[in-house]
């Protein structure tokens, strides 16, 4: 025989059958601790101080004041709203990352909302009417790539791309439009004074009505997903359009009908930021959550639950990140780099969840 | 006033162009690769690494060798983009993973990298540099043709760029051919359409997306390199970058997939760009408007395109799916 | 006349997660012989060959090759060792040409498609083929796709092919055409290997056959030793009584009234033209034709899931209401007039089923509308699922298992099940038992025969002439979205069946 390739391959990937729930989850729970070990290592690297001085201060950041905790629960409950929004259409097998541009136009409804209808109306009436506007235009803004989606079979991950960065313009316009003070460019704090359309706050905690209410969305969207027909439908749509097709769905409407949701979840995300939170909106008022989320829903296999649990791991490192970056003067995207390499550690793991690999012993040589 | 828009909207367009090549050479492998945007940020900075060391080695900035300050950035600028690629390949191609989530994460890292390395760089090497600038390394980088000044509007619009703008409409020409007129080009687009195809034709899918891949993000790190080493002169500013690792992305459909259609369309959506500029008495608010052009002008594109259901003019069959051979 | 070994395969044996497809497989091919491979859906005959092929990788034995120990880990390795195989499904890529789909994947000097279209052209004159090179594939037919999968093997000089159920798609003619193209390249000296089910073309074409079973090597006989009855046998493992218990229809009702029904397809071909037939309650009507021939349309217009032409008629009669209009409801229409129409799809996974839900849940795929409120009862459907997993005997850990994980055979008996459970008026079924092994195939035809005599009217599209004949009460043939004769199952012929298969049709054949 001429020149050919003999020698038996080192190994060879098989597809697993199932492997048991504890197990997979303990493969996670070291890829979580292999990439932490990788994080502090180029931490200490650039910041030549030892490993357990880097970690002890990301602790710190995280949880080292009560404001601190609050703080943390505050970003943690927004990425969780934002995840749980992209989820139902993730299941679905639409790839939404057009969430950071519904938040916004969630967001932009809210200051629309507060600046032009403010101190004109009584505020319990003002903030329903600000829940409604700023779901509605998120979930307008959703069901666009959707609609094309269900009529032409749009590619809907570029097509909620490119809105995003619409949506990202229009606020830009929307903030020189109602900047105040004039020449600022900026809209500023909205009804600073009369704090009209500004969410209550329960008790004394600033942050309490957001976590409430996110947490509530993630026990609604678990019952969704799991124990509701639309929940079920999607699913199916996900799995199989021709399945869906079969039983006499109408794939166009679930598609539609889920973007919808979607949507409007980000509407409320959107609302709680410009109405609860920041009591303003800008171009980065979401802040790449809308990105950050599509990770994080998928990292939790689309349970909504287990989601709570990855928005915190996210959000722990980014406090953590931002608390070296400040203690040792580092520039704040050292966040952005560790959450990296974290989700690479995650990403990749799923492999040895979902395969295995064959070593083999013995080599066979050709004569 | 037109000499001026075009040149301008070419300068614009040049990381577009890079942007769009390279994603287009990925995405004809059938890897939708929107980790773009954070590899044209790595191929940046690196290149301002690679300059920042070169120009503090330099007693003065008279000493500077004119090869030595274009091969050290750009070499370095390489070298990072590769290594994005690769661990784009890694993960999505070696180890399955899902494409878009591996992406968005590329783009969080290679964002923050830039951010990062571009904010510490001066603390982490304790010079007294008061910011980065490098304006003597990217002179070289913005040295023109000859008889650019003396030729008018034509030495204007044809010959006022630095050598990275050519190169960039060279390898779009060349990509060009490549994928049309080679056998690797016809393995290539093979394997993005249908890789199992591909595969059992006796072409390795893994070897041909890892390539494809990893010279797609040389390629547009390549923009970022060109976006701060000659259009801004050499300083890096935080985010100075902006968003256009997305455009470049909508770009690759608004080309329907074709290198050399790039050309024209990186300049066009570079003039969309800047086009408020161009326009007299424009409210500041109403540019705003005008900056979404691109990208409203990609999503009808898109929307075209999906209606009218030309199988040429899709995008690759398999783009965005992981292959594994056992699959049943 | 063969003498040297081509290939030898030993001791394979491959499984995937706990499925067992090749257990300690042996098998020889000589030069310039035809080696028929005959065995069951499941047999392990395509992962046998696919071994042989590069696409998988053996977990052991050994594979020879001109009576070396070779290792073949990937399509290029089965290349260099002049092995070729032809899929069933095609591996082409659907926006290149043939030309360039042949071309693909061979590195030899310059890259110059002009000259690769001369070689491919000696090739197609050699044996006979009929193509045009630069035509796409998407524009071809099934016919076309299959030459050019044929040329890309002969022309990468492969000695040895492979060809999976090369005539599942191919009219008799062209199956004829294939057959003497086959015979040359033997007369030429290769060696070729023909993955079948169907016996009288295991005797016309082959010199020897191997016969597998469950994924075991049962043993190779000389074709001119063989006979349907022997092949059968070593096929089944033991003698098989294909004798169906087939009762007369009691009382037959007029259920279904089809006239007029025209089919259009988005591409301008006609999928049904002109299609008329009456369906009785309590009798099993047959559907026969090669596969493509309109039998899926037809079904799926009747299930309200393919758009037909104006004039189109389908009536059906229920007990309580007035005739009822079919044609223009969709699916959730004709559910709500109270229609019951079940229909088991021809691609069961991908239309019947959801992979990834278990058990449970794909029982309630049909009905989880019909519980009040808005959110899903999960109680039927759980004593459903458990129901059918006991009385069909479905292989499964359990009720919460992904429909995925479990083998073909029993994905199709919790289809069938599911669709047979609501007791329809109506129970359209699409090749019930492809991949069931026979016991499972006579739970079914059991199944179908309980509904009939329950007064299910019951259409029934089947591949195996033999089952049509033993088990309907009449056979309706179609040919060309045409139908070429209704005879009766009792009285008919294979030979008149075959014939009416093949009956030429005036009009130009539609493609696929």
């Amino acid at each position: 025989m001429n020149k050919t390739k003999t020698h038996e391959p080192l190994f060879h990937i098989a597809k697993r059958d199932s492997l048991p729930v504890y197990k997979s989850w303990a493969i996670r729970g070291m890829a979580i601790l292999a990439a932490l070990i990788v994080a502090g290592v180029i931490t200490m690297l650039l910041t030549g101080e030892n490993p357990i001085q880097v970690y002890a201060t990301m602790f710190k950041g995280a949880f080292g004041t009560s404001r601190r905790i609050w703080s943390l629960l505050q970003s943690l409950a927004m990425l969780l709203c934002v995840a749980l929004a992209v989820t139902p259409a993730f299941k679905m097998r639409f790839w939404n990352i057009g969430a950071e541009g519904q938040v916004l136009i969630g967001g932009l409804a809210t200051a629309a909302c507060m600046i032009t209808l403010g101190n004109k109306m009584p505020n319990a009436l003002l903030i329903l009417v600000m829940i409604a506007a700023s779901m509605a235009a998120a979930a307008i803004w959703a069901l666009i790539p959707a609609f094309f989606k269900a009529k032409f079979n749009t590619n809907e991950t570029l097509f909620t791309l490119m809105m995003n960065y619409v949506a990202i313009q229009l606020v830009s316009y929307f903030e020189k439009l109602w900047e105040n003070p004039k020449g600022s460019s900026n809209i500023g704090i909205i009804n600073q004074s009369t704090h009209a359309g500004w969410l209550p706050t329960i008790g004394k905690f600033d942050y309490l009505l957001n976590i409430i209410v996110v947490l509530a969305l993630a026990v609604f969207m678990y019952i969704y997903l799991k124990y509701s027909k639309h929940g079920y439908e999607l699913t199916v749509v996900g799995e199989s359009e021709n399945t869906a097709r079969y039983i006499g769905l109408n794939v166009k409407k679930v598609i539609m009908r889920t973007m919808i949701l979607s949507g409007a979840i980000c509407g409320i995300a959107g609302l709680l930021l410009v109405g609860g939170t920041n009591h303003t909106i800008t171009t980065t008022t979401a802040g790449g959550r809308g990105f950050t989320a599509i990770m994080v829903s998928w990292l939790a296999k689309f349970n909504p639950i287990i989601m709570i649990l990855t928005a915190f791991l996210i959000t722990f490192l980014q406090a953590g990140a931002g608390e070296i970056s400040t203690v040792f003067g580092l520039n704040e995207s050292f966040s952005d780099i560790i959450t990296g390499i974290i989700i690479f550690f995650i990403i990749g793991c799923e492999f040895f969840i979902n395969y295995k690999l064959h070593f083999r012993s013995s080599h066979k040589e050709v004569k | 006033m037109l000499a001026t828009l075009i040149q301008r909207a070419v300068m614009q367009g040049i990381p577009l162009l890079f942007g769009s090549t390279g994603e287009i050479l990925t995405e004809k492998s059938g890897n939708l690769n929107l980790g773009i945007p954070g590899i044209m940020y790595v191929g940046g900075i690196s290149g301002v690494i690679g300059a920042f060391f070169y120009e503090g080695s330099l007693a003065a900035p008279e000493d500077a060798n004119p090869f030595l300050a274009i091969s050290i950035p750009l070499l370095c600028s390489i070298l990072g983009s590769l290594i994005m690629g690769l661990i784009y390949c890694f993960l999505t191609v070696t180890l399955r993973a899902n494409q878009n989530v591996t992406g968005l994460a590329i783009t969080t890292f290679g964002v923050g990298f830039g951010n990062f390395f571009g904010g510490s760089l001066i603390k982490l090497v304790d010079t007294d540099i008061p910011s980065i600038s490098l304006t003597t390394t990217s002179n070289f980088f913005r040295t023109t043709l000859p008889f650019a000044d003396s030729t008018g509007w034509f030495g204007k619009i044809f010959l006022s760029y630095g050598f990275l703008a050519y190169a960039a409409i060279i390898i779009a020409l060349g990509c060009s051919f490549f994928l049309n007129r080679t056998r690797g080009g016809l393995h290539l687009r093979a394997v993005g359409e249908n890789p199992a195809t591909a595969d059992a034709a006796g072409i390795s899918v893994t070897k041909t997306k890892y390539l494809a891949t990893c010279i797609g993000s040389v390629i547009a790190g390549l923009g970022g390199l060109y976006y701060v080493m000659d259009y801004a002169n050499g300083v890096w500013s935080n985010d100075g970058f902006g968003d256009r690792g997305w455009l470049a992305i909508a770009l690759v459909i608004f080309v329907i997939w074709k290198p050399k259609f790039g050309i024209l369309g990186s300049i066009l959506f570079g003039g969309l760009y800047i086009i408020y500029l161009f326009i007299p008495g424009l409210a500041l608010r109403t540019q705003e408007l005008f900056k979404m052009l691109p990208y409203v002008v990609t999503i009808i594109v898109l929307i075209i395109v999906s209606a009218r259901n030309k199988k040429e003019n899709q995008g690759p069959q398999s783009l965005g799916l992981s292959y594994f051979r056992e699959e049943r | 006349m063969a003498e040297a070994l081509a290939l030898e395969l030993k001791g394979i044996t491959k499984t995937f997660g706990s499925v067992v497809a090749n257990k300690d497989v042996d098998l020889k091919v000589y030069k310039g012989e035809i080696l028929s491979i005959l065995g069951e859906n499941g047999s392990g005959k395509t992962t046998l060959m696919n071994m042989v092929s590069g696409i998988y990788y053996p977990d052991s034995g050994e594979i020879l090759v001109d009576g070396r120990n070779v290792i073949i880990s990937s399509p290029k390795d089965a290349f260099a060792y002049k092995i070729g195989m032809i899929h069933q499904h095609f591996k082409l890529v659907d926006v290149f040409t043939a030309t360039q789909n042949i071309v693909l994947g061979i590195k030899d000097g310059k890259f110059n498609i002009k000259a690769a279209e001369k070689k491919v052209r000696e090739i197609t004159d050699k044996y006979g083929f009929n193509i045009d090179l630069n035509k796409k594939i998407y524009e071809m037919s099934v016919s076309e796709k299959q030459t050019v999968e044929i040329i890309k093997v002969l022309y990468r000089g492969a000695d040895i092919l492979i060809l999976d159920e090369p005539t599942a798609v191919l009219t008799p003619q062209e199956t004829q055409k294939l057959f003497n193209i086959l015979r040359k390249m033997k007369q030429d000296g290769k060696s070729i290997i023909i993955i079948t089910h169907k016996l009288h073309e295991v005797l016309e074409i082959s010199d020897r056959v191997t016969i597998l079973r469950k994924g075991m090597y049962v043993g190779t006989v000389d074709t001119k030793d063989a006979t349907e009855q022997s092949l059968t046998e070593m096929m089944m493992g033991e003698k098989v009584e294909l004798n169906i218990t087939r009762e007369e229809p009691k009382a037959p009702i007029e259920r279904l009234v089809v006239d007029n029904l025209t089919v259009i397809k988005g591409d301008g071909t006609v999928a049904l033209d002109n299609i008329h037939f009456n369906a009785y309650g309590g009798e099993i009507l047959g559907v026969a034709g090669i596969s493509g021939c309109g039998q899926k349309e037809l079904l799926e217009s009747i299930a309200g899931l393919q758009v037909t032409t104006k004039k189109s008629s389908i009536l059906y009669k229920p007990d309580d209401l007035g005739p009822q209009q079919l044609v223009g409801k969709t699916p959730k229409e004709i559910r709500k007039l109270g229609v019951a129409l079940s229909f088991v799809p021809e691609d069961r996974l991908g239309m019947g089923l959801v992979g990834d839900m278990d058990i449970i849940d794909n029982m309630m795929l049909r009905s989880y509308k019909s519980s009040r409120g808005y959110f899903l009862n999960r109680k039927q459907p759980r004593s459903l699922a458990n129901e059918i997993i006991e009385n069909l005997e479905v292989v499964t850990p359990g009720a919460t298992t992904p429909v995925r994980r479990l083998s073909g055979g029993n994905v199709q008996k919790v289809l069938v099940g599911r669709e047979i459970s609501s007791a329809p008026k109506v129970l359209m079924v699409a090749y019930p038992v492809r991949g069931l092994d026979i016991n499972s195939s006579y739970t079914i035809y059991n199944l179908l025969s309980e509904q009939k005599k329950n007064g299910a009217a019951i259409i029934f599209v089947g591949e195996d002439i033999d089952v049509l004949l033993e088990l309907c009460d009449r056979i309706m043939v179609m040919n060309s979205g045409r139908i070429t004769g209704i005879v009766d199952g009792r009285t008919a012929t294979k030979e008149e069946i075959g014939l009416l298969m093949t009956k030429s049709v005036e009009r130009e054949e539609s493609n696929e």
